[in-house]
């Protein structure tokens, strides 16, 4: 098999052995190559967001070394259980320190914590950075569902368990998510955003997402909140812009209709006053 | 079936050099029998056999619950249970396993027996204590089981109970209050034996029982108690707290009084991190000991191994918070730096038992087999523990099905380490050696089970189900990763199975003698069973392992390269 | 006794290490005062060890050359039986329903948490109940 784009026929002036060389040179250059593009996901995804996607490249960055490291000691394992099994009654060596080998294989997992600490630092600093921006959605959840409040647009989505209420966000922006909640604490959990963050009650926890990609994404709850915990379900809609401000205008007409309509009638669940909370303080 | 009898050469015991310095006068007292021993007995032994068989009990209580957890999640729509029994099962399971089970056998089962003798104690140090110990676990045991049976069920809040689904508004009912006063009862239990084992490796050692030459088992007990004494009051007092805020009208952790629900998980975590080392570090020193024995070799990098227990024990206190990266009110770069230092001296204990495995002569007997399971099992649990300490990572996979899995990888490492410790040290206690076939029958069904188990689990958290959910939806590729678990769970139950029957098709058949497996510390120089007080008399002690030395001179541990001139008039004097 | 004091002492002064870099950077009060109290928690028994140790000969325990018989006199006083364990325990099972099923449990809870402990002191004193 020539890779074509390595050895294009007629173009090159070089004589054949000095093609065959730099061929051979080439291979392993273009087998890292396209390992680098094609790294395996581990499982993972990368996700709709800018952070899901970093967040992704760290957990391929972990995996790697995981996988090296627990191949390489999965090996030592199986070499000591295959080949130093019991051969004969006699008393084998009495070593037991080697100081050399024990300072390498303490100093150099030091080196490697580091390296995953920093790497980590990186993508966490992106991903807790709170870059000012005009859309806003507070969350509110609440046994057993999610309000989604758009501020100063008089839209409110609300549902409860299996309604699975929507959250409608665009695209290519930074959305500020403000989120509390009404009773017991719950996990705010979008798959695609590879992301959660706990729904505190007394505690305003904020962060930003940046979508990337258009789509409807499925959400839950995922800390335990009681009962129909299993069933506290949403979903979050990425649109374009001009559909986000449509759909935010056509909601907001339809709440001055629905608030005329019955302007006595309240939003059944009782929200708890928070209060705003530093991220790094004290109590 | 009987390549159990199968002994690695032990030279005959010469007769005794060294009386013990205890004396042996009321060895064949006549005590009370029966019933009544076991509610009297002040030995350690006996304690220590009354905890075995109570936490293996436990064991199989919050195994069946599992089974029944795996069971509704076999299908998405599972209606085996409904929601509220369901949330109640896995509470109940956490809570068994973690404060019932693990614990207890780690802290209080085997070490109870073997760390005494391990040092050369005619007992604990404080042996009505020690029986105040296990009556507070046994009655804690029986308050958290009986939730079952009042009105409104069993605690259902989780194993961790959060505040604020933990208070009065959102979980009334008796289940809750007896969980409360079990975890007060145990959590007692707990300090009291912390405070024992402690008293007992400070004061109690034989003559020439340096600190430095303590098996790793009970280096690791101590570091253990230590821990018991640092996490369990805190845990205690939270459970106070918990308590005065459900009944007593306070607000410590509900917003509307001005209180902080937060700080419940911080007083838990600050208890419940520490305890992941409690659980672990006594399987890691039944562990070490076993592949010594089984491998014919000192332990590799004996002073390492110590201090990498200490450097565990030392972390542990400053890691509480990887467990809330996601409430988003903690320092995250703390307590990230923090859990993966962690991963060092771990590291260093891996790799110590593979030394210490590295050139030897192994006997696969089923505790070195099950030892081996340990190995592997653990490096899957802790690798992926790795992840969760980064987090950004933990914000990904936080209570998901991905960190169910880690600690199940991690748990069910100590089950195999538990079972090695069973296989090993129940000779000891009891006498009488286990069926090897069946155990190894036993092994591969709880190593293949255990895989089967969990690493389905890894993947259901990637692809995003969370955990404590009794249904989940229909479109996604769940079912299929959550089949797979369930065929693992039963597996294991296979495997638990196949323990009662060993053990009763076993019971009293192959009489163990005194070193059946050629072992190297104190508790094979004694009898088996020990006598009341445990030994006739004592070996001289010139390293960490006495017994190894008494029995082979000129076989002493050696630098790398080395090869010392056995000291034979200092061996035995 | 010196290395037992010096396990204590420097894992106390780690917890102190951990706390001071804690509360500098994290500001955080409940975590700030538990990690304290840790190392309060391995400094005072450790301080008293390390008291001791300067104040004692080595132990036959802590003499690596040691011999068996420098360890012979009495150990201290083992009991091989008590009932008084049994009689807390229970005295506490009762004590912890009574936080459950109402106040009147508490009545025989602590009778026999009183009467263990009248027993098990004078049973001490006595030296052990054989």
């Amino acid at each position: 098999m020539e890779p074509p784009a390595l050895t294009p026929r007629g173009v090159s002036q070089r004589t054949p052995r000095w093609r065959r060389v730099r061929r051979i040179a080439a291979l392993p250059i273009a087998a890292l190559a396209l390992a680098g593009c094609t790294v395996p996901t581990f499982g993972a995804v990368p996700g709709a967001t800018t952070s899901s996607k970093s967040v992704y490249h760290l957990w391929q960055g972990f995996s790697i070394g995981a996988v090296l490291i627990g191949v390489l000691v999965l090996l030592l394992i199986l070499w000591s259980v295959i080949f130093h099994r019991r051969k004969s009654a006699n008393i084998p060596k009495q070593s037991q320190y080697h100081i050399p080998l024990e300072m390498t294989y303490t100093i150099v997992p030091i080196l490697i914590v580091f390296g995953l600490f920093v790497a980590t630092l990186v993508v966490e600093n992106k991903e807790v950075a709170n870059p000012t921006t005009n859309v806003t959605i507070n969350v509110n959840a609440f046994q057993w569902g999610w309000k989604f409040t758009y501020p100063d647009k008089n839209v409110v989505v609300v549902g409860q368990t299996t309604q699975d209420p929507v959250m409608v966000m665009p695209v290519d922006t930074n959305v500020h998510i403000n989120l509390t909640s009404s009773d017991v604490i719950h996990g705010f959990y979008v798959h695609a955003f590879n992301f959660s963050r706990y729904a505190l009650p007394g505690v305003l926890n904020q962060f930003t997402l940046f979508a990337v990609n258009t789509g409807t994404y499925n959400g839950q709850c995922t800390q335990l909140c009681g009962l129909y915990h299993s069933l506290m379900f949403f979903r979050v809609e990425v649109v374009p812009m001009t559909q986000y401000n449509a759909w935010l205008s056509s909601k907001a007409n339809a709440a001055v209709a629905q608030a005329a309509e019955n302007a006595t009638k309240q939003q059944t669940s009782s929200v708890v006053p928070t209060k705003p909370y530093k991220s790094q303080g004290g109590y | 079936m009987t390549d159990v009898l199968d002994p690695p050469i032990v030279p005959p015991i010469v007769p005794p050099m060294v009386l013990a310095p205890i004396e042996p006068a009321h060895e064949e007292q006549h005590g009370p029998t029966g019933i009544l021993k076991w509610i009297t007995s002040t030995d350690h032994k006996v304690i220590g056999m009354s905890y075995t068989v109570t936490a293996t009990i436990m064991m199989v209580i919050g195994g069946a619950f599992a089974e029944i957890i795996r069971a509704q999640l076999t299908t998405p729509n599972g209606t085996l249970v409904s929601f509220a029994q369901y949330n109640e099962l896995f509470t109940m399971h956490g809570s068994v396993m973690i404060y019932l089970f693990a614990g207890p056998f780690a802290f209080a089962a085997l070490a109870n027996i073997i760390v005494p003798i391990q040092i050369g104690a005619p007992d604990m140090a404080f042996p009505r204590l020690n029986a105040l110990s296990y009556w507070l676990y046994l009655t804690g045991s029986i308050t958290m089981l009986s939730g079952f049976f009042v009105a409104g069920g069993a605690a259902n809040f989780g194993w961790v109970a959060y505040a604020p689904l933990s208070n009065s508004t959102n979980t009334p009912g008796a289940g809750a209050d007896l969980w409360i006063g079990a975890l007060l009862l145990t959590g007692f239990s707990a300090i009291f034996t912390g405070v024992n084992i402690c008293a007992t490796v400070f004061y109690l050692r034989a003559p020439g029982m340096t600190m430095f030459r303590m098996p790793i088992f009970t280096w690791n007990l101590l570091v253990t108690a230590i821990l018991i004494l640092l996490a369990f009051p805190v845990l205690t007092a939270g459970l106070i707290m918990l308590y005065c805020d459900r009944h007593f009208g306070t607000h410590i952790f509900s917003v509307a009084g001005g209180g902080v629900p937060v700080l419940w998980q911080h007083i838990f975590w600050f208890w419940g991190h520490p305890e992941v080392y409690i659980l672990a570090l006594p399987f890691f020193g039944m562990v070490t000991e076993i592949i010594a024995v089984f491998s014919r070799k000192p332990v590799f990098g004996y002073k390492g191994m110590i201090f990498a227990t200490l450097s565990i024990g030392a972390l542990s206190l400053g890691v509480w918070a990887h467990h809330m990266f996601t409430t988003g009110v903690v320092l995250l770069p703390f307590f990230s730096i923090m859990s993966l230092l962690i991963a060092v001296p771990t590291g260093i204990k891996m790799f110590n038992w593979i030394g210490t495995m590295w050139r030897g002569e192994i006997w696969f007997s089923t505790a070195m087999l099950m030892a081996v399971g340990f190995l592997v099992t653990f490096l899957i649990g802790g690798l992926t523990g790795i992840y969760l300490a980064s987090p950004p990572l933990d914000f990904f996979t936080h209570d998901t099905y991905f960190v169910v899995a880690h600690f199940h990888s991690i748990v069910m490492a100590l089950v195999l380490g538990g079972m090695a410790g069973l296989y090993y040290w129940g000779p000891k206690m009891t006498g009488y050696l286990l069926n090897e076939t069946i155990g190894k029958i036993q092994f591969w069904f709880l190593f293949i089970g255990t895989q089967v188990f969990t690493l389905p689990m890894y993947l259901l958290g990637l692809r995003g189900m969370p955990r404590r959910v009794a249904v989940y939806p229909l479109h996604t590729s769940w079912q299929y990763l959550n089949e797979v678990s369930t065929v693992g769970a039963v597996l294991i139950g296979i495997s638990t199975i196949a323990f009662v029957v060993n053990v009763a098709y076993s019971w009293k058949k192959y009489p163990a003698g005194d070193n059946p497996w050629d072992g190297q510390t104190l508790e094979w120089f004694t009898t088996s069973p020990p006598p009341h007080h445990n030994f006739y008399r004592l070996p001289q002690i010139r390293s960490e392992r006495p017994t190894w030395d008494y029995n082979h001179p000129g076989h002493t541990a050696a630098e790398h390269g080395h090869h010392h001139e056995p000291h034979d008039a200092e061996q035995l004097t | 006794m010196r290395v037992e004091a010096r396990v204590l002492l420097s894992l106390g002064l780690f917890f102190g290490l951990m706390v001071t870099v804690y509360w500098f950077w994290g500001h955080e009060n409940a975590g700030s005062v538990m990690m304290f109290a840790g190392m309060l928690l391995c400094f005072v028994p450790g301080g008293y060890y390390y008291w001791w140790s300067r104040r004692m000969k080595p132990r036959p325990e802590d003499n690596p050359k040691a011999t068996q018989a420098q360890g012979a006199g009495v150990v201290g006083a083992f009991p091989s039986t008590s009932i008084w364990p049994f009689t807390m325990g229970m005295g506490a099972f009762l004590v912890v329903l009574a936080l459950v099923f109402g106040i009147w449990f508490l009545i025989p809870g602590l009778g026999l948490v009183a009467w263990a402990l009248f027993g098990g002191t004078s049973e001490g004193r006595r030296g052990g109940s054989r």
